[in-house]
């Protein structure tokens, strides 16, 4: 296993399968939360830390018990369950021993749990990666990287998309098109400018 | 679980009906958007995915109003969820054996269907609090809607994409081979057809075929973001001109009534002088 398949690995999943422009993941927070710039952030770091984290361990779980153990099928039970204990978990720690973190990204994470990027990215993971030959530590790496890469992509559109929303507050847009409508037209024409990078890796 | 039974007066068409048009959950409440974009491209990887929803739906609402009384109010999502999970498990096997091209064509979003705000949203807000046949009825009133929003979405996407829309490549049933259920290249045959009808003119189109001149770009991820901002865009407009309408009423109203004060006025001031 070398830097380079991690480092593809990465830049794939940010740039080229961004998960909002892309694969349509997470759209609701990308219409809800993207109105200001500073809530955008927050909430793309707090996807990006459980993210990471569920990849994480929901590639062990289905590696080391649902695969060995014969139940396949009950993954994505078993994925939301982990998933939704997890963000509790998180919540917890955060607020015990980090209280500025907890802050920061604490009102952001009860909206993780329900929000489709996690558990699609682990499901993804396991269509997408996972092999029976494969070993652990390799499959856990690439579960790792696609999950950083897929969170810094949703941290750059989200970012970016709320710096456009801001601007468009202040702009003269017809009756019919305010709101939703003129942001979905945003969101089309910045996937048409992503889908230039289809094909670079 | 606290919440008492809510008596509320709605006939059981009104309940199914409404989440068509009323409150239908993509076109209005904007929920359940990510399938909406992701598995619209064609007519029928849209009308699949909402009839699994309307399965999954119907069926979660009608479980969860069946145990609505037993499940303690701290832990209500997490039984939600799970219950919502179990149904999503079965319609996935089932998919896999007797479809498995829309299995392949909706890939993750069929495990997704358990994180779609619209079942979850149902179950929070109807079936925790409501009877099991209008929970029932609910459920497949809103999955029935939002698989019309569904299939509105695909029908306009494919048809852009491709000038024809398909059956038969991704649900196997009742047909053995892909059919055409609509070809613009029938209506320009017809056209030509037509006029070749008067005498004396023979009509050719030189192989013109609306294949050459679809925009691609409506069955790629971009076309998906456009075409639902043009149909909410429509939707938004409607409802702006009816606002508007509302709004000149009332001020033709008020402009009526000051008028009629002012004559009155006038008429006390006239006779007032004539008393002088």
């Amino acid at each position: 296993m070398s830097w380079t398949l991690f480092a593809t690995a990465i830049i794939s999943a940010m740039l080229i399968n961004n998960v909002i422009l892309m694969q349509f993941l997470g759209i609701c927070p990308f219409l809800g939360v993207s109105k200001r710039s500073s809530s955008a952030i927050g909430m793309s770091a707090a996807v990006l830390f459980v993210m990471v984290i569920a990849s994480a361990v929901t590639y062990t779980i289905y590696d080391l018990v649902l695969h060995p153990f014969d139940i396949p099928y009950i993954s994505t039970i078993a994925f939301i369950l982990v998933i939704a204990s997890l963000v509790q978990l998180v919540e917890m720690i955060l607020k015990r021993y980090s209280k500025s973190l907890y802050k920061s990204l604490g009102i952001y994470l009860p909206l993780i749990t329900t929000n489709c990027a996690i558990l699609g990215v682990s499901e993804g993971n396991i269509t997408g990666i996972w092999t029976a030959t494969m070993p652990y530590w390799n499959g856990l790496g690439l579960a790792i990287a696609t999950a950083v890469g897929t969170g810094l992509g949703f941290g750059l559109i989200i970012f970016a998309f709320s710096s456009v929303r801001e601007r468009l507050d202040s702009s003269n847009v017809p009756k019919a098109w305010k709101g939703v409508p003129i942001s979905l037209v945003v969101a089309g024409i910045m996937s048409l400018a992503f889908f230039g990078l289809v094909g670079v890796i | 679980m606290g919440v008492k039974d809510k008596v509320i007066k709605v006939s059981n068409k009104e309940n199914f009906l409404k989440g068509f048009v009323k409150e239908n959950p993509i076109f209005v409440f904007l929920l359940g958007m990510c399938p909406a974009l992701a598995v619209t491209s064609t007519f029928e990887t849209s009308l699949g995915m909402g009839l699994l929803v309307v399965f999954v739906l119907t069926s979660s609402n009608i479980v969860i109003s069946l145990i609505r009384n037993y499940i303690p109010n701290d832990v209500r999502t997490p039984s939600y969820i799970v219950v919502i999970a179990t149904f999503v498990t079965i319609v996935r096997m089932f998919t896999e054996r007797y479809s498995p091209d829309l299995y392949t064509a909706l890939g993750v979003f069929l495990p997704l269907i358990v994180v779609n705000c619209l079942i979850l949203g149902r179950a929070e807000a109807y079936a925790s609090k409501n009877k099991v046949i209008d929970s029932a009825i609910d459920g497949l009133g809103m999955g029935l809607g939002f698989t019309f929003a569904l299939v509105v979405i695909g029908v306009m996407r494919e048809f852009l994409a491709t000038g024809v829309i398909m059956y038969g490549n991704y649900l196997p049933f009742g047909v053995d081979a892909p059919i055409y259920l609509f070809n613009f290249d029938w209506i320009i045959e017809g056209f030509v057809f037509l006029v070749n009808l008067i005498p004396f003119i023979s009509f050719t189109t030189n192989g013109f075929t609306i294949s050459d001149y679809s925009l691609a770009m409506f069955s790629l991820p971009p076309g998906a973001f456009i075409s639902l901002a043009i149909i909410l865009a429509g939707i938004q407009f409607k409802k702006v001109r009816k606002e508007e309408k509302l709004a000149a009423e009332k001020k033709a109203f008020i402009a009526e009534k000051k008028r009629i004060a002012l004559e009155k006025k006038k008429a006390a001031a006239l006779k007032k002088v004539g008393e002088n």
